[in-house]
């Protein structure tokens, strides 16, 4: 099997995207799934709700208002194209914004689950032990929570592999750039090119799978997705 | 001394406690479920923060109008009602969680200690869902003890135990009560486990304090309802006179008087005490001789108490400086025409150590 050189790059675009944006949402998802778990303000009921709204909207309409939002003349596209960064559509960086906010219910809700059930008592406890908030967070919230950043993680990556409407919304279609494995597919079935639409989605398929049999495997000896 | 003043709105009441406590021994705070006791202990611990609370331990303010100590930074120990150990670590890791972020010149005992101490030897290397609740309790005590903490805190250690475990921990509890000098507050809604290991006593009821003071007094007291219960006891100050003895009895010295106890394990000169209940107790207005029971106590009859059965009453009696109660018919009070002041021996049918 040869894959064009066009094909490879776009798997290697997609992989950039899915780890990337992957990365970066834990990171960002953190702090808010962890406030999500504590809060008992009534504020927690809508935020929930945001959270949760990429599951329901269609991707191009989120797209859709990305573009606007990071396009040359949108409220966040416009500033940075006036701090001389250029604005974001059509950008691999307005692509990551863009999985980003796709993926972010994947992420909060497994991180959010895990810390209320680490919750209260263990970090009590970890405080009588002398451990600092930081400590207790690195000793006993994270490890407890292993499995609620292994869920999150993989179902982010996954999902960013998967995704097609929005980014062609936000990214347009630019090999070498913002051309993800998706859209390649479909360039390669509008072109009546069948065998090289094969090729890619074989690769996808395969990928996603070795990806959930790794994950379910990881399960069954340590407890680590509750799907 | 712990110097407390503490005022916290619950759901249904408002805890009030202003109290002073000694910094030895075992203090009991004693009550009902949901009398206050566990927010008295939260708060001493800094895991609830009321503003406007006070909280001295000795002399160093944990909480004022301008200072709050958070939890981790005060040298106290929590025991959990439930044990509560850390379910990613093995026992091992656990004892050392709070032992490794103890400041190497604070630390006062190390773990070869405490795993003798708690008898968990055996167990270092399991995780805690492979313990029993009895031996994950003293798992919990133990990472506890090994933050060489000066103040320990228990919220009933052995509310969520069984039967069978209950008699596994207690022991362990006398051992550390006996061989560490660490004061101890022990929260609890059982009179036996009070009876057996506080020297102190607060009693709370809907969050306000009704009496506190040295447990004999408050065990012997005819306001509180103690004296009242089917189980109603007293606890004396013993001296071990005689350790061991050719028929295996040892002999405790109670203000100059013997008493005879079969218990191994006591060492001559150390202080003990004893529980006696009030209906293990027979009065007698002369010495009986003919007759197999041992234990016959000289006292003073101090006076006489309704008891909540009509037909008994509850006689307090003292002896040198400590009171004990017996429980006795009316009738046969009447009998033996039982007043105050009158010099009345005490049969003891049943003793138990502590």
């Amino acid at each position: 099997m040869m894959l064009a050189s066009a094909d490879l790059t776009a798997l290697w675009v997609t992989l950039k995207l899915a780890v990337t944006s992957t990365f970066f949402l834990i990171l960002l998802s953190m702090p808010l799934a962890w406030w999500l778990a504590r809060t008992r303000s009534r504020s927690k009921v809508l935020i929930e709700a945001l959270v949760a709204l990429p599951l329901v909207l269609p991707p191009t309409v989120m797209g859709f208002y990305l573009l606007v939002l990071l396009g040359p003349r949108g409220a966040l596209g416009g500033l940075f194209e006036a701090l001389g960064a250029g604005h974001l559509a059509f950008t691999f960086t307005g692509l990551v914004l863009g999985s980003m906010l796709f993926s972010l219910p994947f992420v909060v809700q497994p991180l959010q689950n895990a810390f209320a059930m680490t919750g209260g008592r263990m970090l009590e406890v970890a405080a009588t032990l002398r451990a600092s908030p930081v400590d207790r967070f690195i000793s006993v919230v994270f490890p407890l929570s292993r499995s609620g950043f292994l869920t999150a993680c993989v179902l982010s990556f996954a999902h960013t592999l998967g995704e097609f409407g929005m980014i062609l919304m936000i990214g347009g279609n630019i090999p070498g750039r913002t051309q993800v494995a998706s859209i390649a597919i479909y360039d390669h079935v509008e072109a009546m090119d069948y065998t090289a639409a094969h090729q890619l989605s074989l690769i996808l398929v395969m990928a996603s799978l070795v990806l959930l049999t790794v994950v379910f495997a990881l399960n069954r000896r340590f407890k680590v997705v509750s799907l | 001394m712990i110097t407390l003043d503490f005022s916290l709105p619950r759901n249904h009441f408002t805890l009030e406690a202003n109290l002073q406590l000694p910094t030895q021994g075992v203090t009991a705070l004693f009550g009902r479920s949901g009398s206050g006791k566990t927010s008295l202990l939260r708060l001493l611990a800094g895991l609830e923060f009321q503003s406007g609370s006070r909280l001295l331990f000795r002399d160093e303010v944990w909480q004022n109008h301008n200072t709050f100590v958070p939890t981790h930074q005060r040298s106290l120990g929590y025991v959990f009602q439930e044990a509560s150990l850390f379910p990613h670590l093995r026992v091992r890791n656990n004892l050392e969680y709070g032992y490794h972020r103890t400041p190497v010149r604070e630390r006062q005992i190390h773990p070869p200690r405490v795993i003798e101490l708690m008898g968990i030897e055996a167990l270092l290397k399991y995780y805690p869902d492979q313990l029993s609740g009895g031996q994950r309790q003293r798992v919990a005590i133990g990472r506890a003890l090994l933050t060489s903490p000066k103040l320990l805190l228990m919220d009933e250690p052995m509310a969520s135990l069984d039967g069978t475990s209950k008699a596994e921990i207690l022991p362990f509890l006398e051992r550390l009560k006996d061989q560490l000098a660490l004061p101890i507050i022990y929260v609890s809604h059982s009179i036996e486990e009070v009876a057996r290991l506080a020297d102190h006593l607060v009693l709370l009821e809907q969050g306000q304090v009704i009496a506190q003071g040295d447990i004999q007094s408050l065990l012997t007291d005819p306001t509180l309802p103690f004296l009242q219960a089917e189980t109603a006891s007293t606890v004396l100050k013993a001296r071990v006179d005689q350790a061991h003895s050719d028929d295996h009895l040892s002999r405790l010295d109670i203000g100059g008087q013997s008493l005879f106890i079969s218990r191994c394990g006591l060492q001559d000169g150390q202080a003990t005490r004893v529980r006696i209940l009030a209906r293990d107790v027979v009065l007698a207005l002369s010495p009986p001789t003919s007759i197999s029971l041992l234990n016959c106590l000289e006292t003073r009859l101090i006076d006489l108490q309704p008891d909540s059965n009509p037909s008994q009453l509850l006689v307090r009696l003292g002896i040198g400086s400590q009171t004990m109660i017996a429980r006795v018919s009316r009738r046969s009070a009447t009998r033996l025409g039982l007043r105050e002041n009158q010099r009345v021996y005490a049969l003891i049918k049943g003793v138990a150590m502590r």
